[in-house]
């Protein structure tokens, strides 16, 4: 027995939940994820059954469970975080035995009907396995330097097998995911300021011992860090997809050319079209307004959570929502910036748009657990 | 268990605060992320629009077609012909192996053919179509057409290329055309040819010899240009827009084809040129040189074999001797001598000099012709019995830059500028020549030689002719080989008066008259018959070898008994009708020994024909030869015709 059903004064039972499950929201989901579907339909050059179709039956198996998740009590999730967080693990794990190679990183496991990525699970898991830790952590507790090794750990450890994969990506979301976690619980600012403190340190002595005698860092290391940083130093390679996207994005201009117009999409200059690179179609093909249109939507869904977060008087419920919030905005702003040529191509899908089960199935999986906050809050 | 409320209560407080701190953090990014979305795609929409149009459009020269070339009469020379080709697109064919062995088993295709394809495709994009075989027969492109199902990606198109109907006749004239060449473009005659058709259509077709070369620029037209989509992969997606580029121009030769091909086929077997020119306008009428070499083997890509039988052949097929090569005028050049001594005032044409066979000139002894001499000889029997002694003696008093002055006049040691490749200038020697080419002085000796048209002095068969037209015309004729381009008509190389006085030109045309209609006469044997067709010529042998003073005592090895590459050049000019001339002529025979022998009768034909406007009656030939002549024409009619029809057959 928890303290979260002390303070329930009602909650509703069996059906009527689904009258309080948070419907402004998943009509969010829903209009983000039809965008996928038409972007999904667009790039494969009006073909349904590639992409859209197969993104569409996802689309409603991840509603199916969302709702599923919905209906089960939060209670029970928190008790099953654990749960969640040691088979999160044992599967990334599983990738470095069975996994399935593909361009050069294992970073998935065949299922016979699907591939599934088990980092995209690992980033819902731990999420909940950290909002459960500190909702048991007393509160006092939280800042002491003791009681932060257990969250270092849960976050560290599958960040450095993702790392391994290797997923730049998905390590950067699991770092910075639960980085965030702490943040919220309370751990005390200083920490955080210490630890930018001293990456900042990091990054510039690594830049200024260049070219002195006490260089960090090997030339070639340099030269390959130059090149990630902004690849357009390197036009024939690594430059020639993020221009070509870059030129996918701008060429959209104010209102787009038009569903199925966009000829950088159509004509194959843009690379990975239907996966990380399908804000650039939309952008192209609707230009300013629905590139912006997009990221209103995604807004709206960070508002709503973050709203309905605040609303809780419960630590675990809130410190979840506000994890699977700051989850899913990492996706978006990770890949937009990405594609817009604000930060290095590190490989993060656009969340309920870009092709791909496992991304997807999670991410609704997650909000299942928000809306499950959502109904089974004290009113 | 149960937490102390306050530390809940702290704790909520805590989550809220930087919970809104995190959605301001997350605002913040979005509107970053809104900013560079407007900065790029509002702001730098337009930079990135042409980035993308530029992407997406190519834009492609779309060859321009050549112009065609005519002869006087409106018969083409060359022209621009269909021409089928079969070409394989790799990714279309699926199996290639299977697929060119099932086109190998319906059409003949040469093993090596396939193996070219084969190793082409191989570099090149497979959307790219690769060409398998050109000109292919109507008839396979029917059976490849038919069989189009059983052979994916294969497909018979159609192409422009030239065509040089006449064939050899023509070739050193109108040359050929073939595939630009890194020569062309850096130190070749396109080397400051910055048309980008030259550059960016890949083997596009340029002259190379002869008309073609020299009148590129006319002929070439302007290339139009399309717009294509193309993809990231370089493939066309659609065609988008093209402006029309514009034809070359066509050009008009001033030869006439009939006159050219019956002189064509006089030549046969010998090693010779002629050149025939219009004396009214200067048009030449007819030039060629024999052997000669089918130009269309050289556009279909000329086999090894094939071009080293033309580079090895002693006879030269490959150059147009008639511009190319000069050679030493021989008794030709009397003329110019002797109308320099009679200019200057040096004779009369009543003054004799005595002939006893050769002159001793400072020490040396030159020749005459005939050993036993002419006797004492004038001016008029000089040049009908084409003394040299005569000539050693008036070219001595007249001296050597009076000669070459009446040489240049007269068109030898100028340069005539025909568009044809390689067009000599001859040499018409004078002192300051001597100095600045060999630094050495002058020396009477080759004064000597001079005067009947040996030692230094080369001319070329065209300058040849434009002599003998200059001297039958008075005046300045210039010899012009272009009608008209693109409808418009050159000017005409008619000429002015050269300021010759009238009487002197009288005497020596009056010569030349009997050089051809006087028994005595060295051409005698190859005169015109017919009345008013009656022509004025001179002869010419010209020695290619030295004659010891050994031979010389035992007798002159006659030319029988040499090898061909030293006997004597056997030339001959003259022009006709006499009363009313139109027509110049020269012709040299390569080795043909005498110019009499070798060269008059070349002259004679040719010169008829020219007169009747195709094939003469028999009576303007000397009776005793008609039998000869009728055999003669005969044969060179089912020559032509045979010609003719094998032509059709490789058309």
């Amino acid at each position: 027995m928890s303290y979260l059903e002390y303070q329930v004064k009602y909650i509703p039972a069996g059906f009527r939940k689904l009258l309080y499950i948070n419907w402004p929201l998943v009509l969010l989901l829903a209009a983000v994820a039809a965008t996928g579907v038409l972007m999904l339909t667009s790039v494969a050059g009006g073909e349904t059954a590639r992409w859209a179709e197969p993104q569409l039956k996802r689309f409603g198996l991840g509603l199916v469970l969302m709702l599923g998740v919905a209906m089960v009590p939060l209670w029970f999730w928190r008790n099953m975080a654990g749960v969640a967080y040691a088979s999160g693990l044992f599967l990334v794990i599983l990738v470095e035995f069975v996994g399935v190679e593909v361009n050069g990183s294992v970073r998935w496991i065949n299922l016979g009907f699907m591939q599934l990525q088990p980092s995209e699970l690992m980033k819902v898991a731990l999420v909940l396995a950290l909002a459960a830790y500190y909702d048991w952590l007393p509160v006092t507790k939280s800042s002491r330097p003791l009681w932060l090794i257990p969250p270092l750990a849960l976050i560290l450890l599958p960040t450095f097998l993702v790392l391994r994969q290797p997923d730049l990506g998905t390590a950067l979301l699991l770092l910075t995911g639960g980085g965030t976690m702490m943040f919220l619980a309370g751990v005390h600012w200083a920490y955080f300021a210490t630890i930018i403190a001293a990456g900042v340190g990091t990054v510039v002595a690594v830049f200024e011992s260049r070219g002195t005698p006490w260089q960090i860092l090997a030339d070639y290391q340099y030269r390959r860090i130059d090149t990630f940083i902004d690849p357009e130093n390197d036009p024939l390679g690594a430059g020639y997809h993020i221009t070509q996207a870059k030129i996918a994005l701008g060429s959209g201009g104010l209102t787009g050319k038009g569903f199925m117009q966009g000829t950088q999409s159509r004509l194959n200059f843009l690379p990975e079209k239907h996966t990380d690179f399908i804000f650039n179609t939309l952008a192209e093909e609707f230009g300013f307004v629905g590139g912006m249109t997009l990221l209103t939507l995604y807004g709206l869904i960070i508002f709503f959570c973050v709203a309905s977060a605040l609303q809780h008087t419960s630590r675990f419920a809130t410190l979840l929502v506000l994890g699977v919030a700051m989850t899913f905005f990492l996706y978006f702003a990770v890949n937009m910036a990405m594609v817009m040529g604000l930060a290095p191509v590190v490989g993060v899908p656009l969340p309920l748009v870009s092709y791909g089960g496992s991304a997807m199935l999670v991410l609704m999986l997650a909000f299942g657990l928000v809306q499950s906050a959502h109904v089974h809050r004290p009113r | 268990m149960k937490r102390p409320a306050k530390d809940l209560e702290r704790a909520s407080r805590v989550v809220t605060r930087r919970g809104l701190v995190l959605g301001g953090l997350q605002l913040g990014v979005m509107g970053v992320l809104g900013w560079r979305m407007q900065s790029m795609q509002v702001e730098q929409a337009e930079q990135f629009r042409l980035l993308a149009e530029e992407n997406r459009v190519n834009l492609r020269l779309i060859p321009p077609e050549r112009g065609l070339i005519f002869d006087r009469n409106g018969v083409k020379l060359a022209e621009n012909s269909q021409n089928y080709r079969i070409v394989i697109i790799r990714e279309d064919a699926g199996d290639v192996d299977e697929t060119l062995a099932r086109l190998a088993r319906l059409i003949h295709v040469p093993p090596e053919a396939i193996e070219t394809a084969k190793e082409e495709m191989a570099r090149r994009s497979p959307f790219a179509p690769v060409p398998i075989m050109e000109r292919v027969p109507w008839e396979d492109v029917a059976r490849v057409t038919v069989n189009t199902p059983s052979l994916p990606g294969i497909i018979a198109e159609v192409g422009l290329s030239r065509l040089y109907p006449q064939r050899e006749e023509l070739a050193h004239v109108v040359g050929y055309v073939g595939p630009v060449s890194d020569y062309d473009l850096t130190r070749g005659y396109l080397a400051t040819d910055t048309d980008p058709v030259l550059r960016e259509i890949p083997r596009f077709q340029v002259g190379k010899t002869g008309v073609e070369a020299k009148m590129e620029h006319d002929l070439r037209g302007s290339a139009g240009t399309k717009r294509i989509e193309v993809n990231a992969a370089g493939r066309v997606m659609r065609e988008l827009g093209r402006v029309p580029g514009t034809a070359g121009s066509d050009v008009q030769l001033t030869i006439d084809s009939g006159l050219q091909s019956y002189l064509h086929a006089r030549l046969e077997g010998e090693s010779a040129s002629v050149v025939v020119i219009d004396l009214e306008d200067g048009d030449v009428r007819a030039i060629g040189s024999a052997p000669s070499f089918d130009p269309n083997l050289f556009v279909r890509g000329i086999s090894v074999a094939d071009w080293r039988a033309l580079n090895e052949n002693k006879y030269r097929p490959l150059a147009a001797k008639a511009v190319q090569d000069a050679y030493p005028p021989g008794s030709c050049f009397k003329m110019i001598t002797a109308l320099a001594a009679l200019e200057a005032g040096e004779i009369d044409s009543q003054e004799t000099v005595w002939c006893p066979g050769h002159l001793d000139v400072s020490g040396t002894r030159f020749h005459c012709w005939r050993r036993g001499g002419h006797g004492n000889i004038n001016l008029h029997e000089s040049l009908k019995q084409s003394c040299d002694v005569y000539y050693y003696d008036v070219g001595q008093r007249v001296g050597i830059d009076k000669i070459a002055e009446m040489a240049r006049k007269l068109g030898l040691g100028v340069n005539h500028d025909l568009p044809l490749s390689a067009v000599t200038e001859g040499i018409a020697p004078d002192k300051a020549w001597k100095r600045t080419t060999r630094g050495e002085d002058w020396r009477i000796g080759d004064t000597v030689n001079a005067s009947i048209g040996q030692g230094y002095v080369l001319a070329s068969p065209l300058q040849l002719a434009v002599m003998a037209a200059r001297l039958g015309t008075g005046r300045a004729v210039t010899p012009r080989l272009v009608r008209t381009v693109d409808g418009v008509p050159q000017p005409s190389g008619g000429g002015e008066s050269l300021g010759l006085n009238e009487n002197n030109l009288r005497r020596i045309r009056e010569s030349m008259f009997d050089v051809s209609n006087h028994r005595r006469g060295t051409a005698w044997r190859s005169r015109i018959e017919a009345e008013e067709m009656l022509m004025a010529g001179k002869t010419g042998t010209s020695q290619v070898r030295r004659i010891t003073a050994e031979e010389r005592a035992r007798g002159v090895t006659s030319n029988a008994d040499l090898p061909w590459e030293r006997r004597d050049h056997g030339l001959f000019v003259a022009f006709a009708p006499y009363d009313n001339p139109k027509y110049a002529i020269s012709v040299v025979v390569e080795h043909g020994g005498g110019g009499s022998t070798a060269a008059a009768p070349i002259a004679r034909d040719v010169m008829l024909q020219a007169l009747y406007g195709g094939t003469p009656p028999l009576e303007a030939y000397p009776s005793a030869d008609r039998g000869r002549i009728d055999e003669l024409q005969q044969q060179i009619q089912d020559r032509a015709q045979q010609r003719a029809s094998e032509g059709r057959d490789r058309a």
